[in-house]
């Protein structure tokens, strides 16, 4: 009698829930298909791709995309490893720095950014260069929290110390362990943070709006306030491709997850 | 200290652990450059006049009735979209861990929980106005759609009280509902919008304490002759109790600081904090540029409680799972 209920209600919660998430995207691609009046077609996404200022934008956000990758591996990888081998004591105010993008809002963060490199001496808006330099360092700081988890969940599920003497009782030098020892350990870590920055990257509208950089939120900003169906299309271009880099994290999971299963059957 | 010490084996000074922390140097240095001084920033702008000397004037600015109005908006956007968020996904996720709906259903939902919780930005904007929006699909649909009230007064009633505005509030056909007073680009569609990435996370961030509470409790409960009702007021809630508070002040805080979906659906229209400070920062709308900074300030003040009352509430809340 009771479990009957229980179910009723739990039908209830689970299908509301299930609209609730895919009405909006349902209605996101239908309203794109429907630019020409009474027929579905293509027209709102050739627009689009055929926008020179669309690829512009697409083309330097995937280059800050794999340049803040590059450069957020780069730095948190080996701070990381050397937390986890020389100083665990660390870990509190790792924790606390790392989590401190999620405290301080993004357009509070973006705001003492630039009022703090706009004017010397740290002037960094002088030049395209130098603000894109400002920028990679604002996407690094946002995507740190998602950065530093990932590398954090993957460095405690191997043995660093272990893997780290073993090594060196082989020979090997601190640069060489990171290299071919920690890091293989760690690819799909550090390719579960990469993609999470790459979304964050791809979506990110309040730093290039700011710094007036041709990345693509500011350019759907844009095309929001003056168009009715290419907004929709973009929308769906922009799902897709989120979904494809997590869908991509979650093949090469399920790959490993198997291929240790299959260690531990032999 | 270890340096002066002359006649020592180098080795010595090398292994003290002070050297340690020097690998974490790079690392404390890029901090330090985009974080801490940006940080330190605001903090000493906030507190200095336009020639530098210390100050409390700028705290003059929450004088100032249009950030007043911004950052009851801003607080208020958040409350209600903690309690709808928190509510809904309370009532999904237990239905998901509980309750007994169907598998595939409760895989798709904490999967598409995980996408959902990190939705926003422009594009959710964008498919808001798609779907429900003045020619959205949702309204097309409920153009078309008729509802006769007149056999039920009290919900027509109901409906008037909450602010629906309607001529012939018994006869709605048809359905238009940005005839009857709604509009996506007002502070109803903002709370319908940010609904969609702040359920999913109370989903997450829920689960886990929802996943702790122990079948033998319920049938402990029952054996003693408590009603299910009873049980949920007596055992069920006072533990989930830390975990729900902490979860909402998380979605709080998440509304809190949003500003891409606000500014694309409405282009600015609804006065939030956010919103403000953007303006803030294109060209100065209050007439002392460090207001702006205490204005900012203000922000991160507000989101450092809830983060320190959420992590307060979440080491009571794991007392019950560890076990």
């Amino acid at each position: 009698m009771s479990r009957k209920q229980t179910s009723l209600f739990a039908i209830f919660w689970g299908v509301l829930a299930l609209l609730y998430f895919f009405l909006p995207i349902y209605g996101t691609l239908d309203f794109s298909l429907r630019m020409e009046r009474g027929t579905i077609g293509l027209k709102a996404y050739n627009i689009i791709f055929s926008d020179p200022r669309f690829w512009e934008g697409f083309r330097y956000s995937i280059t800050m995309a794999i340049i803040t990758i590059a450069v957020s591996a780069t730095i948190f990888v080996p701070t990381i490893y050397w937390m986890y081998l020389k100083v665990p004591q660390a870990r509190p105010i790792m924790e606390i720095i790392t989590i401190l993008p999620f405290v301080i809002p993004g357009i509070v963060l973006v705001f003492g950014l630039i009022r703090t490199f706009s004017r010397p001496p740290l002037q960094l808006t002088t030049s395209t260069f130098k603000t894109d330099i400002l920028m990679i360092a604002g996407y690094v700081i946002i995507s740190m929290p998602y950065m530093f988890r990932a590398v954090d969940v993957g460095m405690r599920s191997i043995d660093v110390r272990t893997l780290t003497e073993a090594a060196q009782s082989l020979g090997s030098n601190w640069f060489h362990v990171l290299i071919d020892v920690i890091i293989p350990n760690l690819r799909l870590a550090i390719l579960g943070g990469s993609l999470i920055c790459f979304a964050t990257v791809m979506g990110e509208l309040i730093l290039a709006d700011f710094l007036v950089r041709p990345a693509l939120g500011p350019y759907m900003v844009r095309l929001g306030l003056t168009k009715a169906y290419e907004p929709a299309a973009l929308a769906i271009i922009s799902y897709s491709l989120t979904w494809f880099s997590l869908g991509l994290l979650q093949f090469f999971s399920s790959r490993s997850e198997r291929q240790k299963k299959q260690v531990i059957n032999e | 200290m270890s340096q002066a010490s002359g006649p020592r084996p180098i080795r010595m000074w090398r292994e003290h652990p002070v050297w340690n922390w020097l690998g974490l140097f790079p690392f404390f240095i890029f901090i330090v450059f985009f974080l801490v001084l940006p940080s330190l920033r605001l903090f000493t702008g906030a507190f200095t006049d336009t020639e530098g000397g210390f100050t409390l004037e700028n705290v003059r600015v929450f004088q100032n009735p249009n950030v007043l109005k911004a950052y009851q908006m801003s607080l208020q956007v958040s409350a209600i979209t903690a309690i709808v968020g928190g509510l809904f996904g309370f009532f999904v996720a237990y239905s998901i861990t509980q309750g007994s709906a169907p598998r595939w259903m409760r895989n798709v939902i904490s999967t598409f929980s995980g996408l959902a919780a990190n939705f926003g930005g422009v594009p959710l904007a964008f498919s808001f106005i798609a779907t429900i929006g003045q020619t959205g699909l949702i309204t097309a649909l409920l153009k078309n759609t008729c509802f006769n009230l007149e056999n039920y007064v009290a919900l027509a009633d109901f409906l008037v009280s909450i602010g629906v505005k309607a001529p012939d509030i018994t006869k709605v056909c048809p359905f238009n509902p940005y005839s009857y007073g709604f509009s996506l680009y007002s502070l109803a569609g903002l709370v319908l919008a940010y609904t969609y990435f702040q359920f999913p996370l109370m989903i997450l961030t829920i689960t886990p304490a929802l996943e702790g509470l122990k079948k033998e409790w319920y049938e402990a409960s029952t054996n003693l002759g408590a009603t299910p009702l009873r049980y949920w007021w007596d055992v069920a809630l006072p533990v989930l109790m830390p975990s729900i508070l902490g979860a909402s002040l998380l979605l709080f805080g998440n509304a809190f600081g949003a500003y891409a979906t606000a500014r694309a659906l409405t282009g600015g229209s609804i006065p939030l904090v956010s919103i403000y400070i953007g303006q803030q920062i294109r060209g100065d709308v209050l007439g002392n540029p460090n207001e702006g900074y205490a204005l900012a300030f203000g922000m991160v003040m507000i989101m450092t409680l809830t983060i320190i009352a959420y992590s307060l509430l979440q080491r009571r809340a794991t007392r019950w799972m560890k076990s």
